[in-house]
Order: structure tokens, then sequence, then C-alpha cells
């Protein structure tokens, strides 16, 4: 029993983690950039449910509907503020410009909202179904979290395939310049790329927060860089990779946490990541970067 | 060919780069419906002059007046927009998309539906999507690539390759077609198709095609007026005829 409650809260840690780790990889496979930033979005989002709920007490849809709004508008702005001026900069100044962001958020709204702790309402509704007697409860909440992940991925991978958007997308990752003599505007393609993955960083807070309801300033930092790993580690630039990875870290988490150490959980995930990377350095779905000779 | 209109006239186009000036004084005169050719030694400034007028390079100096409107100030994606397409040199497709998707891409411009049409599947979604498949299918009829329209641009072979970044570039229904050395890499056989499908393009879309190319038989061959660039500057424009047989020229290809 204690098994499948696991594989099920692995799978549900795991959904917010691929949810997370998509906004890294389509931003990465697109822009050629890592945006540390992302898991601060997540904040935000995160904090925007909250006024929104606990201040306005508006109900739980339009907060939610609110949060993405927000998200997508922040990471727009971000994106043509801070890294569109260093389209033609290194990687390396685009990078710390990144981390640059990340600390100005998690400032910003430790200063505006305080450092202490908040108690994020339970917009999702709880209850649980029962299985075999009730020796085995599953929240609704667990269960939304996967469906709901499944769910985007899959309509993200079909508008990533087959759509205008999507096919612009996918020639700016190929080849910007070439992408460009074809008449596509290849600064407005990254700005939708920063759209889809901050409104999906906003889903991603509020499941997460659902899960762990309680928020800071710096909430955003972990899931951030664990999403991140998950997309390094499902092979970075691909969506299934992103998906893939993110369940497996959710699910290597809950196990290690369960039958190993609580304490050492995280130092397992890691300790996985390098081994992985060791064996297959592009990740599990990462594709080949073959030299041209 | 001054019994028609032309729709590109360029006049003194040039660039520095750095102290280095790459081209200068350029001057070309391309009709509606002209296969032109753009030849010269390594390094005489052939590609940079396609550079400039797709807008890759901003030029230092002169003005392009394309299909009578002034396209020095604009930039590569209203080049674009306003009817001129090219292929490149070294080939430039997106190689990981299906064939079919490639020239998709260069349909671009024709598309109007929003992200929001293509969430919800609206009619105008599916309607545009229709019309371009079937259009960009018979693109690559044309091309003799309608059957791998589904597989990666990059497991096409390479000549394949070569027609699928002509039918790319002509899916933004072009005035004006740019062919940077369309034959480098080709077999005697493939050159000769490649001739016959130039003209074929020229016909049936009744556009204008500028190419830059080494293969002097396909040049010779197709194009109607020819302009020889070396060190950046035009040396002579003209017939095939005319330029084959100037000393000038041969002077600059085989030397003194």
């Amino acid at each position: 029993m204690i098994l499948l409650s696991s594989l099920i809260n692995g799978l549900s840690l795991g959904s917010i983690y691929a949810l997370i780790a998509l906004g890294y990889t389509m931003v990465y496979g697109i822009a050629k950039m890592l945006n540390f930033a992302h898991g601060d979005i997540i904040m935000v989002g995160a904090y925007v449910a909250f006024f929104a709920s606990f201040s306005f007490g508006l109900p739980a849809i339009v907060c939610i509907i609110l949060a993405i709004v927000a998200c997508v508008l922040l990471g727009v702005i971000i994106e043509g503020l801070a890294y569109k001026p260093l389209r033609q900069a290194p990687s390396l100044s685009v990078l710390i410009t990144a981390i640059g962001v990340s600390y100005l958020l998690q400032n910003s709204s430790q200063l505006l909202f305080g450092s202490a702790t908040k108690i994020f309402p339970s917009l999702l509704g709880n209850g649980s179904f029962k299985f075999f007697d009730g020796k085995l409860s599953v929240p609704y909440l667990t269960i939304l979290t996967i469906v709901v992940c499944v769910l985007i991925i899959i309509v993200l991978q079909w508008f990533i395939n087959h759509t205008e958007t999507g096919r612009c997308m996918r020639a700016c990752s190929e080849d910007k310049g070439a992408a460009q003599l074809m008449g596509i505007n290849v600064n407005r393609t990254i700005s939708a790329t920063f759209a889809i993955g901050s409104g999906l960083a906003a889903v991603a807070a509020i499941l997460l927060c659902s899960m762990y309801p309680s928020i800071s300033p710096t909430l955003g930092s972990m899931p951030g860089i664990k999403a991140f790993t998950a997309a390094v580690f499902g092979g970075i630039g691909s969506i299934p990779g992103a998906f893939l990875g993110g369940l497996l870290l959710g699910l290597i988490e809950t196990f290690s946490n369960v039958f190993i150490s609580a304490q050492l959980s995280d130092a397992i995930v890691f300790t996985v990541l390098i081994v992985v990377l060791l064996v297959k350095p592009t990740g599990i779905l990462g594709k080949k970067i073959s030299e041209k000779v | 060919m001054n019994n028609q209109e032309s729709i590109l006239s360029v006049k003194g186009l040039g660039i520095d780069f750095g102290g280095l000036t790459a081209v200068n004084k350029f001057n070309i005169e391309v009709g509606k419906t002209d296969i032109y050719g753009l030849i010269g030694p390594n390094g005489a400034g052939k590609t940079t002059v396609f550079n400039m007028l797709t807008k890759v390079y901003t030029p230092s100096r002169g003005t392009i007046i394309f299909d009578s409107k002034d396209t020095s100030k604009m930039n590569s994606i209203d080049v674009n927009k306003a009817g001129i397409a090219r292929t490149f040199q070294n080939i430039r497709l997106f190689a990981n998309q299906s064939v079919l998707d490639n020239v998709l891409v260069g349909m671009h411009n024709s598309y109007t539906y929003s992200a929001f049409d293509a969430i919800i599947r609206s009619p105008k979604f599916k309607r545009e999507e229709q019309a371009n498949r079937k259009k960009a299918m018979e693109l690559l009829e044309i091309f003799d690539l309608a059957h791998s329209a589904d597989v990666p641009a990059k497991s096409l072979p390479y000549g394949a390759q070569r027609r699928l970044e002509i039918a790319r570039a002509l899916a933004s229904s072009p005035k004006l077609l740019l062919l940077d050395e369309p034959a480098a890499g080709m077999n005697p056989v493939e050159t000769e198709e490649l001739m016959n499908t130039i003209r074929f393009i020229r016909d049936k879309f009744q556009i204008a095609i500028l190419l830059i190319e080494h293969d002097m038989k396909l040049v010779m061959g197709v194009c109607e007026k020819i302009t020889v660039l070396n060190f950046g500057q035009v040396l002579v424009t003209g017939t095939p005829d005319e330029v084959q047989n100037n000393p000038e020229v041969i002077k600059a290809y085989i030397g003194d």
C-alpha cells in the first residue's frame, strides 16, 4: 500500500516538476538561454493567487486566472527588458542577467510582502478518494495535478507540432537567421515562448502551493532548481524529455524520501542526475549534437 | 532586358566591414521575369550582395528599389514580406523539421490565425491549415518531393535538400527569388535538371530569378543577363555572349 501511495505521490510531485521544467526547456530550446528567474515566476504566481484570494476574497477560478495572467505578463516583460537587449551578447552575460533577475524578484517580494511565511488558501478543494476499504487515501488534488499535467503536455506537444506558432518556434530553435529570412519575427516568437513557459509556471505554482500550502519569497528557488535538473535529466530542449525528467525526478525523490531517508532524498536525486549525465551527457531524450566536419 | 519593367533596381550599393570595402558602387537592374546571373571569382562579394538585398547586412551606401518600394531601410522580415525570398550557399533547412513543415514555415506570411484560434481549433484555423497544406504539397509535387513530405529534411539526399530550399523560398510567393549557388555539389545530370527547373519556375510563377553560380554551363545556359563582380565592383554587365567574350572577364577569372 505504501508503495502504491508513494508511486501516486511521486507522479504528482513529478508532474509539478514537469510543468516547471517545460518553461526551462522551451526557453532553452528556442532562445538558447537558461532562464534562472523561472523559479521565481512561480513565487510571483503564488503570491498573486494568495492576495487575490486572501485580501480580495475572489473565487478560486478568478485567482487562478489572475495568477496565470500576471505570470505571462511578467515573463514577457522580463524577456523584453532584461534578455532581449542581450540577444547578441555572449551566453554568459545572459546567464548572469537571469540570476540577477531572480534575486531582483526574490528581494522585491521580500520588500513588498515581507519575509514571513504565509499560509496558501486551499483553492482546489480538499477531500480524497478512498481505495481498498480506506486503506489507501488519495487526495483529489494529487489526481488533479497528474491529470492537468498530462493534458498540458499533450496540448503543448500538439501546439508545437501542428500550428503555425509552433512551427515558427521550431524554426527559430534550429536556425534563427534562416527563420528571420523566411519572414518570421524571431523576437515575437521568443516572447511567445516566455509567455507559455510563465503561464505554465503559474499553473505549477497553484498546484505546488496547494500541495505544500506555505509561501515565502524564496519558495520558487528549490522547485526551480529541481525542475531545471529535471529538464537536463530528460534532455534540455525536448518537451517529452522535460515530462519524463520531471516524473522520474518526482518518483526518485518521493521513493528515497519514504524508503531511504528524508534528509538524504535531495542528495540522492542529484546523485542520480550526475550518474545519468555521466552515462548520457545529453540527457535521456536529448538529441546528440553532431559536429560537422 | 530593357523592354520590360524592372522589379529590382539597385544603385551605388556598397558596404564596409571596418576599413574593408567589401562591395562598392554596385548597380543592377532586374526585369520582372528575368533570369539573371551574378558571377565572379571567389571573394568577389556576390553573397554579400545577396545579404544586403535580404538585409542580413545593412548597406553602408546606395539604394535598393524593389517593386517600386525603397527596401534600403527595411529589416529582413519586411523584405521577405515585400517579396524577396532566397536560398543559401550552404544549405540552411530546418533539418529536424519535416519536409512539409519546412515549406509551411516558408508560407509564414500567409497565415492569419491566432494562437487562440489554434488552441480551440476554430474553423479559421482548420481552413488555413488545410489550404496551406494543399498549396505546400503542390509545391513539393513540382520539386518531386511529395513522396517524402513527412521525413525530416536532414534525411533527404543532398540534391533533394537543394530543391527543398527552393520550394521553401517559393512558398512565400516571392516576386524575386535569390538562388545562392543552387548547383553547388550537384552532378552534371542534376545540374541539367536544375536548369530546367529554373526556367520552369520563371514560366510558371512569372517571377524574376537572380542567381549566383560558379557552374558556367548553368549560368551561360539559363541566364538572359549577367553581371560580373570582381573585388566588390561591377566588372561588366551584358548577355552571356558579351560576357563570355569580354577580355576583362577572362582576365579576372584566369589572370594575366
